[in-house]
């Protein structure tokens, strides 16, 4: 093993680590300007232009609507079979809303010029994981990744996860739109008879799985009393223009004690003290460490990476700016040891190899299948969890399947959505450049010699390298 | 030099010859491909917690009424919307009314008041937590069902341990190899002129997790395809969906007679915190699917029914009491049902704890008096012969028999 990595597998490395992949593009950049001063452009995606990836998705007219408007628009089919029936023009399936969240997902991922921003907005839609077809959520989940998620992807995690508290696709995917305290004398409360009791559903994943983690130090207790301190965090017209809305008579106004500490703003302030707590506690400074580390540099990664940036998150008041470059600066982040540690899960697999062959790509449902079939059928996860981040999630022999018969489709231009041009293609030294840079392993360089020309992109793309990053 | 793997093999044997070892094992380990009829394990997961409480309703039981006054599904009787009585203490949810042959036939027992002893209410620790077979210890690296695998030493099929299911789950996970396939005629590479050249590529691969996923796909297409053109058309009219899907992959493998030993397959969607329904409703369009997929399955089987037994689980039951949303949330202990001609069924095992106030888990969840590890545990012993459990559910002693399993 050597001691420290070469200037091209550090340059792919920091590439594969920090986009959906190396480019020629970004490979020439990188070198000219340095992998700092690189990371400091990506860190600001607000002044680099995305022309491509705002043509690419300009015709998605879906993603530009409001929740009423997508209502309308795209109505469940009851609704739009009564309107048939009174003569209307069929209205399109609310199924079009997400097929159209997934195109401009997987768009963004292969071809915006902020790579990491898009990164990012991948990672913290799937640690505050909805899932798409759940009612209401149908029409949801577009203000959701626009409005909720992508402002604050870079930005403070305490305002990331009021923005998600107070979301109308969380508040209904979580339930918590219909948790009214147990104990209030409801004389004047709004006629709906679903809402009477807590649900403790959110109060549990807001400490499990968006910020103590489940090992974080909470109690059943614990996930009881948040649920009473977020009665009447709910939402008003749930099916049309959906919107955030503090009731105070399904609030429960009684004591309420949270990991020890008296909670006592007050009405809408106990919901906010609560996120107050939470954010500034230790455990999400860790768990959120943690899972970052994971996601840039191991699936188990090390211990002095975690503790530094869970240091910087702390420091910083959870600034996710400063957690990135901590982790992205820190020694071990270049080591040999994390060097294509990690395997690239299907949305990354997908837009890697659409990137490296310079794939003019507009994205179909054949495209998104495929996704699926590698099991990650975006924006439909169904568990809050979200999807794993360890490589051994993603390797089943199915799944592996999958993406050689993707990389075969792809590369013989089979892949409906993709046209490759065999001048992207011609060149295999350089596409094993961008993949294995003076680290192509004996296995895959014997395959080559044994491989057709015209096959040989497609073996690259199918080889256990390209399955990396 | 263009050398296949199976010429590879096919040395490695001369060379055994050559150093004078019997080549009995390899000779063996063909046969075993071709005459492979044996027992078999299925496991149905039900994802999201189950309420079990309105599965196998205990129509008897004073508080059930009172603990759900919108959600309880009536006391059997005639008329509609009713639930099947079992025993005139427990029914069953009218949706299940396909499974009720089967068990008056004596071939379906139920498990109530039965799961994981451990207290999480996490969907996600409780799955691991019942797919490890560790309750309360998330550190173990493998499944249960992949060391009922490695228990056995001889390498035999690579249809040992299927899941049909989207992705591997943790309960077949580990270091004996097992596949995972959502069906068998999309299980190949659509590119044929770069197999052979792929297959060599990841087995000669040092890279050891790539190596074995490519392990297991390459001998388990190899084997798909030689398998394929004996294998039955499917018999049961099974539902649309996943578990429909899943029971009709695996009822195939099994009839096809290629060494399949533990299956896997789910069904999702029991999360019922808001509108559960009772005798219909969101509930019962889940149970519905789980009957019809069942009864199919059991159809299907024939004469092979006495090879398998299927148990179901989900990875906690919920409240016994119904929320403010005419649901129920996170609980404890839930029903099972287990599966097979081999089952002692027509019963429902299990000690009932009740459901007043006093006796519930933590004031609020059904009881456990069935540890799903005795269940599972006697289906390994009684019906795969696995005779020694400590290394599949490690610190686990069962007391005695359930007697589920003739």
């Amino acid at each position: 093993m050597t001691t420290s990595l070469s200037p091209d597998q550090k340059t792919i490395h920091f590439l594969n680590r920090t986009s959906f992949g190396a480019t020629p593009n970004t490979v020439q950049r990188v070198n000219r300007i340095g992998i700092r001063a690189y990371l400091d452009e990506q860190l600001e995606p607000e002044k680099i232009a995305d022309d491509l990836a705002e043509a690419k998705t300009a015709g998605l007219k879906t993603m530009r609507l409001n929740p009423g408007q997508l209502f309308e628009l795209y109505p469940p089919p009851k609704i739009a079979k009564e309107q048939a029936a009174m003569g209307a023009q069929m209205q399109q399936a609310p199924r079009l809303i997400i097929y159209e969240l997934q195109q401009a997902r997987l768009l963004r991922a292969v071809h915006s010029e902020r790579q990491l921003y898009e990164l990012m907005v991948d990672f913290w839609n799937n640690h505050f994981n909805i899932f798409a077809a759940k009612g209401a959520d149908r029409w949801l989940t577009t203000s959701y990744d626009r409005d909720t998620i992508r402002p604050h992807a870079l930005g403070k995690f305490r305002d990331l996860l009021l923005a998600t508290a107070q979301s109308p696709a969380m508040l209904f995917y979580l339930d918590n739109w219909l948790s009214v305290s147990p104990n209030g004398a409801f004389t004047r409360m709004p006629a709906n008879a679903r809402r009477r009791g807590l649900n403790e559903n959110y109060g549990r994943e807001l400490m499990e799985l968006h910020t103590l983690g489940v090992d974080g130090g909470y109690t059943q207790q614990d996930v009881r009393e948040v649920a009473r301190c977020f009665t009447g965090w709910t939402l008003v017209r749930p099916r049309g223009d959906a919107e955030f809305h503090f009731e105070p008579r399904l609030h429960d106004p009684g004591e309420k004690i949270v990991l020890g500490r008296r909670i006592n703003g007050g009405g809408m302030e106990d919901g906010r003290q609560v996120i107050d707590l939470l954010a500034d506690h230790p455990s999400t400074a860790k768990f959120i460490a943690s899972k970052l580390a994971r996601r840039f540099v191991a699936d188990d990664p090390p211990a002095a990476i975690v503790n530094r940036a869970a240091d910087a998150f702390r420091r910083s008041e959870g600034d996710i700016r400063t957690v990135l470059r901590t982790i992205i600066d820190s020694p071990e982040f270049l080591s040999p040891d994390v060097y294509r540690a990690k395997v690239k899960k299907p949305l990354e697999f997908a837009a890697s190899a659409l990137r490296i062959t310079g794939a003019d790509t507009k994205v179909t449902p054949q495209l998104v299948r495929y996704l699926g079939r590698m099991g990650e059928p975006l924006f439909l996860a169904q568990p809050p969890t979200g999807y794993p981040d360890t490589g051994s999630s993603w390797i089943s022999p199915d799944m592996l399947l999958t993406r050689m018969n993707f990389a075969a489709d792809l590369v013989g231009n089979r892949l409906d959505g993709a046209r490759v041009t065999a001048e992207g293609l011609r060149d295999t030294q350089a596409l094993i450049r961008l993949i294995a840079p003076d680290s192509l392993s004996p296995a895959t360089r014997q395959a080559l010699a044994q491989t057709d020309q015209k096959d040989a992109p497609a073996l690259l793309l199918a080889a256990p390298e390209f399955q990396r990053r | 030099m263009n050398f296949s793997r199976r010429s590879f093999l096919k040395s490695t044997g001369l060379g055994f010859l050559a150093l004078g070892l019997p080549p009995s094992f390899l000779v063996r380990a063909a046969g075993a491909e071709q005459n492979a009829r044996g027992k078999a394990l299925v496991v149905v997961f039900q994802r999201g917690g189950m309420d079990g409480l309105n599965v196998v309703i205990p129509f008897k039981d004073q508080a059930y009424y009172a603990l759900r006054p919108t959600i309880a599904v009536k006391e059997p009787a005639t008329g509609e919307e009713r639930a099947i009585d079992l025993d005139g203490y427990f029914a069953l949810h009218p949706a299940l009314m396909p499974l009720k042959p089967i068990y008056d036939k004596g071939q379906l027992a139920i498990v109530h008041a039965a799961g994981s002893p451990d207290n999480s209410r996490s969907h996600f620790d409780s799955q691991d937590y019942i797919e490890l077979g560790t309750p309360g210890i998330k550190s173990t690296p493998d499944g249960w069902l992949n060391r009922y695998l490695s228990e056995k030493p001889v390498p035999g099929s690579p249809f040992r341990g299927v899941a049909v299911s989207p992705q591997m789950p943790r309960t077949l996970a580990g270091s004996a190899p097992a596949l995972s396939m959502s069906s068998i005629e999309e299980f190949r590479l659509r590119n044929a002129a770069m197999a052979s050249v792929l297959e060599n590529l990841y087995t000669n691969s040092a890279d050891p997790l790539f190596r074995q996923g490519g392990k297991s796909l390459f001998d388990a297409m190899a084997k798909l395809r030689a398998i394929e053109s004996k294998l039955p058309p499917s018999t049961g009219s099974y539902p649309m969906g996943r578990l429909g899907n899943g029971l009709k992959q695996i009822a195939r493998l099994i009839k096809a007679e290629v060494g399949l030993e533990v299956a896997f397959t789910e069904i999702e969607s029991w999360d019922t915190h808001v509108a559960e329904g009772g005798a219909t409703g969101q509930l019962a369009n889940r149970l519905k699917e789980l009957g019809e997929a069942l009864a199919a399955f059991h159809q299907d089987l024939g004469d092979h029914l006495e090879d398998v037994v299927v148990v179901t689980m989900s990875e906690f039951g919920r409240t016994a009491r119904e929320n403010g949303n005419r649901g129920t949330d996170h609980g404890h202990a839930n029903v099972m049902f287990v599966l097979g001609s081999s089952v002692r069924g027509g019963k429902v095992y299990g000690r009932w704890p009740g459901l007043a106030p006093e006796v519930l888990y933590e004031g609020r969840d059904l009881n456990l008096t069935t540890d799903y590890r005795a269940v599972c545990g006697e289906v390994l012993t009684r019906h795969l012969g696995q005779r020694d459990l400590s290394k599949i559910f490690p610190g686990f002693r069962t007391r005695g028999s359930l007697g589920l399993v003739a």
